[in-house]
């Protein structure tokens, strides 16, 4: 990563997303982030926004006060997601909209409107969340997974039509990390996850910053559409 | 879609500015289209943007749209999406030519205004 780049990571209120924004101001860049709640923090060279990423109207005026402040837009971390543990014949329809809306809709979204951004300077890294959900295929997690399921191949196809203007787009699954959206599992089936991992451990927020790390750096520019899941799923 | 005015409130444009905006910015696609589809015509009104006899390639298409989208962005403070179902069809793309997509960003401007977000 460059100083003052232009990074966006939505969802950084909390979690992953929060540890990110931190990761990346400790680098010298210029972060911007959104959620639909107000964080409780600050941070320097830190602009918050309150966005929901499902709704349009709120991701073009994110996005366009973006471009206005600072012309460019270098990174953009799709990171918001929300989950929900139901196995299928429990799960209410309105709970698959909810889902799709935030890990799909407003991942399509922020996508659409950054490359926007990024094709003025014919620069940019894309990183989307998907997670070892989908190629686990654990019971109970089925709409969550197929929310991510759509992540990566959304991504790899995005890879493609992006590719013309230096824009790459990767995905990082990570595995269970300790974070509020891991915090209603009973403890027993996270270590049954774990347990079907090659690496046999939580992830921790290290763990994740690495591989977005690799996908940023200006000599990944040959590293597009491709999906990186954690602890060996 | 239509947002507010990013910039101070500015009258509305006129179908004689919009067409000016999109003609100056398909010139600019089109200058940097590769050489086997330059244009070799001049751009008016009639110019195709999709189909067999189209000024632009595929590429090219795309990015006047989101030019012309940004270009009302920056210029006029008008925040809107110009994606459209129908947008590679023959027959009802408002991306057809020059002037359909004129007729569409003056009916979008129209109609969604009044649903200012600011
Ligand atoms: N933790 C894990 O074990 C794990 C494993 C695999 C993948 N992941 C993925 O990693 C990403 C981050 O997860 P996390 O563990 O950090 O979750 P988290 O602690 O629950 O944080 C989620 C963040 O997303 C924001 N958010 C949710 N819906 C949003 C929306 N519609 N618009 C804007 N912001 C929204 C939340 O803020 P607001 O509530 O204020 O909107 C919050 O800041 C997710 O995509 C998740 O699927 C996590």
């Amino acid at each position: 990563m460059t100083r003052h780049e232009v990074v966006l990571i939505t969802g950084a209120r909390k979690g992953i997303g929060r540890f990110l924004a931190e990761h990346f101001v400790n680098q010298g860049a210029v972060v911007e982030g959104c959620s639909r709640q107000r964080p409780g923090w600050k941070l320097p060279n830190y602009t918050h926004h309150a966005a929901d990423v499902s709704d349009e109207a709120q991701v073009k005026k994110m996005i366009s006060s973006i471009g206005r402040r600072h012309g460019r837009l270098d990174v953009v971390i799709n990171n918001a997601g929300i989950a929900a543990m139901n196995p299928i014949l429990l799960t209410p329809v309105s709970t698959v909209d909810r889902i799709l809306a935030t890990n799909f809709r407003g991942l399509f979204l922020v996508c659409r409107e950054s490359a926007k951004l990024m094709k003025k300077r014919r620069y940019g890294r894309i990183i989307n969340f998907s997670t070892v959900a989908v190629p686990m295929k654990i019971e109970g997690e089925s709409v969550y997974a197929a929310s991510k399921s759509a992540v990566v191949t959304f991504t790899r196809i995005l890879a493609r039509e992006l590719a013309e203007w230096g824009i790459t787009c990767n995905v990082i699954g990570p595995g269970p990390v300790a974070t509020d959206l891991i915090d209603s599992i009973p403890p027993a089936k996270i270590d049954r996850v774990v347990s079907n991992l090659a690496i046999k451990r939580l992830g921790n927020f290290q763990d994740i910053a690495n591989v977005v790390d690799f996908f940023v750096k200006p000599e990944s520019d040959y590293i597009t559409g491709q999906v990186i899941y954690l602890g060996g799923a | 879609m239509l947002l507010q005015s990013m910039q101070p409130k500015q009258k509305p444009l006129s179908r004689t500015e919009i067409t000016a905006l999109v003609i100056s910015t398909l010139r600019d696609v089109l200058s940097r289209q590769s050489e086997t589809r330059k244009h070799k015509k001049a751009v008016q009104e009639s110019t195709p943007l999709i189909g067999e006899h189209s000024v632009c390639d595929s590429l090219g298409l795309v990015n006047l749209i989101v030019d012309v989208e940004q270009r009302l962005q920056e210029e006029h403070g008008i925040l809107l999406t110009l994606a459209d179902e129908r947008a590679l069809s023959q027959k009802i793309s408002p991306f057809r030519t020059v002037s359909s997509l004129v007729d569409y960003i003056e009916r979008l401007i129209r109609e969604e205004i009044p649903n200012d977000a600011a």
